[in-house]
Parts: C-alpha cells; structure tokens; sequence
C-alpha cells in the first residue's frame, strides 16, 4: 500500500462522549414500513412515479429528481407505496413503503459490466438507481450525471462523535468494497482517493486500484472536505465526487448481482442506550421496532439520524436516513440549571472552554443532553471557531458572508470548498450559539439558486 | 430551587406570548436568565452545546477585573490618607474608596442598563451581557473625583452613540468604555486632566498633590515614585489603572480561561517595549528617556492593553489580525506619550485609534487567503488550456 499523502492536522476536538457503539452486531428486529425522505437528498425536488397503494418492486423507482430528471430513486424493498407524507404547501416529506418481504426485486443485466464504457455505465447506475450514492463538491448534493469530476473520494475515516467504525461494518465485505471501487474508476480520469486512519488502515490496505492517503487528528480530521482541500483542492467551475465506504460495497454488490443493494449497518449509539451495538438492515427502516428493543436510560430522549453534531431529529414515527450509518440517542435536557452561567460551575457538563473544569477529568465520557446550556446572541467572542476548523477558510468571515447574502464574498471565502457538517463542531462550540450550519446551508441553498 | 422556579413561572406568565405585557418580555427574561440557565434545548443545528455562554464569558472577564478593582478602591484610601498624613488601617482606605467609588458603579449599571434594556425591548432582542463588563469598566478608568452626574453621562453617550447607534452589541467599532472615557476627557478637559482629580478630595484639600506620573513628566518635573511603587500601584491615576500586578493577575485569568487574547497582550506589550526602547535611545527630554519598563507600569497602558483592546468586537478579530493591532497598539500608545504632551495617557488614544484601523488589518489578512484561493483558480485555469 503506496501512501501518496498523510493529512494531520490538530485544530479540532475529539468530543468525549459517553455511549460508543460496542463491535457486536446484534440481532435485526423486522420491519414493518421502510420510507425514503426527500430531505436526505440535498437540493432535490422529487417527482412521483408512483401512487400511493401501487405495488412496487425493490430496486423500482418511486421517484426521479425534477432538476436532474435522470436521477431516479427506487424503492429498498418490494411491498406497497402506503402513504406520501405532506407538509405544508404539499411538500413531500416522506414516502412510505409498506414491507412484503417477497424479495420481489428488479433486476439488471450486469453482464457485460467489466467492458461497459462511462456513459454506459452512467445510465446504467442511474436507472437502477444507486447515483443517489454518489455526492458531488461543491454544495454537497447528489452528483450530476453529465460532470466528469476531477476526482472521488472514499473516505473511511470518520471522527464525528460516536462514529462508526467502518473497519468493522466492512471487515466481511472487502471483495465487494474492492468491486465498488473498480465501478468509480470507471467514472473518473485518476484512480479513487481512499482515505484510511493513518494509526490502523486495517482491511483497507487489501483495496487496490486506488490512492491511499492517511488522516490523523481530531474531528473534523474525518471530514472530507479537509481531505479535498489536500489532495485536490476545488477551483470555481471543477467538481469533485464523494462515497460513503459502505455505500461503495453497495455499488460492489450491485455489479456483481445487478440487483440494487440497499443494506445498512448502523451503530447504534448515545448516553440514553443501554448496550450499544450495530445491527445490519436496510437504508430507510422504520425505527420503532430496532428502538423497541433497545433499553432506554432516560424517560425522554431524542433519536438522532446520524451524529450528534449534523445529524436530524427523527420524529416518533421515524425512518432511518439514506446516507446515515449511525443513530444516536441521547436524553432531552429541558430543564433549567440555577446560575449555570457561573465558570467553573457544572463541570459535569462537556465543554471546550476553559471556563469550566471538564476537560481535565479524565473520564471515560460525559453524559450530554440537548439543552442549549444559554441562549443566542450576537457573535462577540472571536478565535474560538478557528479553534476546531482546519480547513484553510475563514470560518466567522464565511459565515457572515452567508448572513448577508454576499455571494462574489462567499465565492472568494470558499463556500465551494465547505458543507454544512465541516460546521457542526463550530455549532457546538460557539459562545454565541450560533446556527452556523443553518447560516452556510442557506448560504449554499442560494449558491445553488444563483450561480448554480 | 423549584419552588423558585415555580415562583418565577407565575412571575413570567404576564410576559408570555400573546399576553398583555410581550413586548417586556427580553427585560425580565435578563433576569430570569440571571439566575437560571434557560430549558431551551436544540431545535437545529448540533444537538448538543458547549457549556459555555455569554453570560459565562462576561462574568469570567469580570471576575479578572475585581483584583484591579478591589485594589484600586482601597489605593483610592490610601492616597488620600497618605497625602493628608492622617493614620490609618487597610479597612479605613477601603471604606473611603468604597464610598467614593460604588456610586459611581452604581450609576454606570443603572444609566447604562436602562438604556440596554430599552433597546432590548424596542428591539425585541434579549438582553446582551456585553454591558455588564462595559459597565464595571467606565468607573474603573475614570479619576475618582470626577462628578456622579459626570460618569452618567458619558455612560449614556457612549451605549447610544458608540453602540446602540452601531447596532448593538458586536456592532460596534470602537469600545464603548473608552469611548465613555474619551468622551469625558474632551467633553470635561478639566475635570479629567491637571493634578488636581486623580486623588481623592485633592481639589477640596491643601496639601495634597493628585499628580499622575505622566501628568509630572509631561509638566518636566521629576518622578517620586519607584519602580516598585509603580508596579505596585500606590501611585496616583484613575481608580482601577494604577496596579500592574493586579491587572498581571486579571491578564493571567483571562489568559488562562482563553477569554481574553494572548496574542493581543502579548503583542501590545512587545510594541510598546519596542517603542519605549527606542525613545530611550533617542533620549531628547524627561519623557523619552523615562526607562522603557517603566512605561510599561506606569499610567493605563497595562490596564488598557489587558482589559480594553482585547475586547473581541473591537479588536481584530484573525488571528494575524491580532498580533499586528496588539503591536501596533503599544508603539501608538507610547508615542502618544512622548510626542504628545498634552495627552499624557496615551493608551486610550491608542486603542481608540487601533479600534477604526481594525476592520482595515482584518481585511489585509482575509485578503490574502482570498488571494491564494484566486491564484489556485488561475493556476488551474492555465492548466486547463495549456
């Protein structure tokens, strides 16, 4: 394995969390109902192809995207499409698919695979719809099927808090990673960029056909747009693609089976779960039943699709995230702290400043909860996001760029070279309790809007 | 403590929404924030929070300013004792300071929180805290006999005119305390320079002399203080600027809680021992071959450099920023001195000047990440044609 890069950096913080997942995969409660959700495709307006009480297939299309018509989305499982979900001004929100399990599935002719040519193999991935696994930099959205990007990146290095590890979910499917790559390659003019831990590349140092790098460094030393701005940083105009590891697997497994693979293995993880573990499943799963049978620690709680830094509130009827290999849940902190605002008072709650004492207990990991501990105010203290952002970009400045909506200042800044989730520790951190990665999706929401 | 909160629930119900009294709303959420951290929890963003808040970073700076504070209220005794050659104890000039110098905080929080909490509410913003630092820091830079009605205006004039008029807090270009100051120094010369203010019930009282040391340099008399006094603090000057050690031990808090910038303190101070060090060498009259050292503990510069140009919506806010305003700080401050007799106290002048010129540095240094990200772009561009 030929090392072309080592990425360390030190501005970050590894936030010592209480409820990592342990490495056991545990048993997979059925479901019922799976669901996709329009929100999880960022900057995709969906257009039904299907009814609701229509039979569908797995791997058929449920709907298509209104701007990118040939990027399709199909159904993870066979079943009936039960309800659409609408919000206000008739917004899908979620459609769900009621679960037969009869393995009905669409199924497509992978047999000329290893001779197919890019634009071949282009519509062959769309139409069978795993493209939605593949995102494109800038603005983070899913990838337009006409760009040829200057490169993909795979990285599998996560450090968000309570990651996954991805060593683990993949340890038995290096063949179908490796066959995942081997589709990449085909889409772009320079092997796949595969990042791996630079203290323990483990199985991923089997993979060929790729450029390794290494990443060191606390969070968010895992982020890709850090690893991007190394390796191939993005000019105005250039694009660059991104996978998921086990998203990658899928595409492997797909070009062996020409089935559309949707499996997922999420950890389960946060201070409300008792025994933390993974389980394997499938992306769009209905949480009720895998949270049936978790032992709870708290009476109230909140589960989270994804970490605790970028990750979205799943209601009570919730459904698994298309992209997350991670579910936290951690207690609601709804309740008031006398003179919490007093330094060096509640120690026993996380935090980066040195107005507390927390960060010299050396304990196995803090119990968090969702309380604001304050209230947003207007930005006064400075240096403390730079504190936790490596990239080579102006975090603050960037930011307010986005607040007043100076669009040639956000270029100049380098919003191409951001995503919301590079912000999440500056959400964490922020003395003001700032909405930083609010302010700089809408900054990109509006990049999208007017330049595209 | 819940049946506080029960108590305050009752209280606040009046103030909720769609009830009679809504618009009031930020004014007694300022207090009910006070003593009770609010339940609010995470509606977007990161589901967790740090524990720190404004609340929390204000009070730590205020913590750092009660060595300087507490010190300078008892000095204020002191130097009247002293001067009068009346005996004293530690707890009569404390008592003599207290009473000369809480009245003037008083009306600094009062005047200058109304007016915050007006504007909160006209606004219908909650309440900043910024003011709660500003409002302890306006007493402790003014000379002690300066008049109540004094002290209430300059507060107004600097929370309307050098904030609010900005927009609020971390709007402002220039620190409002020291606008406060500087509003005072031009508005009243003669309450706020000459030798009879720095030393309490010096105008009322023969035979004491309230001659700052600056103030005696600059009129080309001789210096009767040590070194060690100066450092010290038993010298005469505004109520809570005369202590270095003390301001030392608040620099060391908001050094250590990562409050305050090190890189702007230690910047102004290597500014102005650069610029102290080269008017020594030129040497031509009493000010300029004052031992640079000495400049450093003489006067406000190390109460100034510590407490006022580290405000962070003021000063610079890059990093680079700050190492080049925090120098740039101490060489203006000391020149000022020395080229400017009629100014003696040239810190105020110095960070007041730093404060507009600090917008200008912050965007000379985004500038040039903004630079190499163009170059990239053009760089590429050329390789995509050749």
């Amino acid at each position: 394995m030929k090392i072309i890069k080592k990425i360390q950096t030190r501005r970050g913080a590894q936030l010592n969390i209480k409820g990592g997942a342990e490495k056991v995969i545990s048993r997979t409660p059925s479901s019922d109902t799976f669901a996709l959700k329009p929100d999880d495709f960022f900057g995709t307006f969906p257009k039904l192809l299907k009814k609701e009480g229509e039979k569908i297939k797995a791997g058929e299309p449920i709907f298509f995207s209104k701007n990118q018509p040939s990027v399709k989305f199909v159904s993870p499982v066979s079943g009936v499409v039960q309800t659409i979900q609408r919000g206000p001004r008739r917004k899908i929100e979620k459609i769900i698919i009621a679960n037969a399990s009869d393995d009905d599935s669409v199924s497509h002719d992978v047999s000329t695979f290893e001779s197919m040519g890019r634009d071949e193999l282009k519509s062959l991935l769309l139409d069978s719809g795993n493209w939605p696994f593949i995102h494109q930099r800038p603005y983070g959205t899913i990838a337009n099927p006409e760009d040829t990007p200057k490169a993909i990146f795979v990285s599998t290095y996560k450090t968000s808090p309570l990651c996954p590890d991805f060593e683990f979910i993949l340890n038995k499917e290096v063949e179908a990673f490796q066959d995942g790559i081997s589709i990449l390659n085909k889409l772009v003019d320079q092997p796949v960029f595969l990042g791996t831990d630079a203290s323990h590349p483990g199985i991923f140092k089997e993979i060929s056909d790729v450029q390794n790098y290494t990443v060191a460094g606390p969070h968010p030393a895992g982020n890709i747009s850090l690893h991007i701005q190394k390796l191939a940083p993005i000019n105005m105009g250039e694009r660059v693609w991104t996978v998921n590891p086990e998203d990658v697997a899928n595409l492997g497994r797909f070009a062996k089976s020409g089935k559309f693979s949707p499996k997922r293995t999420i950890a389960i993880t946060g201070n409300a779960v008792e025994h933390t573990k993974y389980i394997v499943t499938k992306l769009g799963v209905e949480l009720q039943p895998i949270l049936d049978e978790q032992t709870l620690l708290y009476p109230h709680n909140r589960v989270i699709n994804g970490d605790v830094l970028t990750g979205s509130t799943a209601s009570t009827e919730g459904h698994l995230g298309y992209y997350n290999n991670q579910i936290s849940i951690i207690p609601e902190g709804n309740d008031y702290r006398m003179f919490g605002w007093l330094p060096f008072k509640d120690n026993n709650i996380l935090s980066l400043s040195n107005t507390s004492f927390s960060r010299l207990f050396k304990k196995k990991g803090f119990e968090v909860d969702t309380n604001l501990n304050g209230e947003e105010r207007a930005l006064v203290v400075t240096g403390e996001m730079e504190k936790v952002f490596p990239l080579d970009v102006f975090p603050m400045q960037l930011i307010k760029a986005c607040m007043i909506e100076d669009i040639e200042k956000m270029e100049a800044l380098g919003i191409y070279e951001v995503v919301p989730e590079d912000f999440g520790l500056i959400d964490y951190a922020n003395t003001s309790k700032i909405e930083a990665q609010e302010i700089i999706r809408q900054g990109i929401e509006l990049m999208i809007n007017e330049v595209g | 403590m819940n049946a506080l909160r029960k108590q305050l629930d009752a209280l606040k119900k009046p103030f909720g929404k769609g009830q009679k009294l809504e618009k009031f709303a930020p004014a007694i959420n300022a207090f009910d924030t006070f003593l009770f951290v609010p339940n609010h929890t995470t509606k977007k963003g990161a589901h967790i929070r740090d524990a720190v808040d404004l609340k929390r970073t204000m009070v730590t700076v205020i913590i750092a300013l009660l060595p300087a504070l507490i010190y300078g209220i008892y000095n204020t005794g002191y130097q009247y004792y002293a001067q009068t050659g009346e005996s004293f104890t530690f707890i009569d000039a404390f008592i003599h300071g207290a009473w000369k110098i809480v009245p003037m905080i008083i009306v600094s929080y009062v005047v200058g929180l109304s007016i915050e909490f007006g504007f909160a509410v006209y606004r219908g913003h909650e309440v900043n805290e910024g003011y709660l630092v500003t409002g302890l820091l306006i007493p402790m830079i003014m000379p002690v006999d300066i008049p109540l009605w004094m002290v209430g205006i300059s507060t107004a004039f600097a929370v309307l005119i050098a904030k609010e008029a900005f927009g609020g807090t971390g709007m402002n270009i220039l620190n409002p305390a020291l606008t406060a100051r500087a509003f005072a120094f031009f508005a009243y010369p003669t309450y706020m320079s000459g030798n009879k203010v720095w030393v309490s019930e010096a105008g009322a009282v023969d035979g004491i002399s309230g001659e700052t040391i600056l103030g005696s340099l600059a009129a080309g008399q001789d210096v009767k203080y040590s070194m060690m006094q100066m450092f010290q603090g038993s010298i005469p000057g505004s109520i809570a600027e005369t202590s270095t050690l003390w301001v030392a031990v608040g620099a060391l808090i908001l050094i250590l809680t990562g409050i305050g910038s090190w890189r702007i303190i230690t910047g102004g101070i290597i500014g102005a021992a650069i610029m102290g060090l080269l008017f020594n060498l030129w040497g031509a009259n009493a000010l300029m071959s004052f031992s640079w050292m000495n400049h450093l503990v003489v006067g406000g510069f190390a109460f100034g450099i510590v407490f006022m140009a580290t405000d962070p919506v003021s000063a610079a806010q890059t990093n680079k920023g700050k190492w080049i305003y925090g120098i740039l700080t101490g060489i203006f401050c000391i020149m000022i001195r020395v080229f400017n007799p009629a100014y003696p106290e040239g810190v105020m002048l110095a960070i007041l000047l730093m404060n507009v010129f600090a917008p200008t540095i912050d965007h000379y240094v985004v500038n040039g990440n903004i630079s190499k990200r163009k170059k990239r772009w053009i760089n590429a561009q050329e390789l995509k044609t050749a």
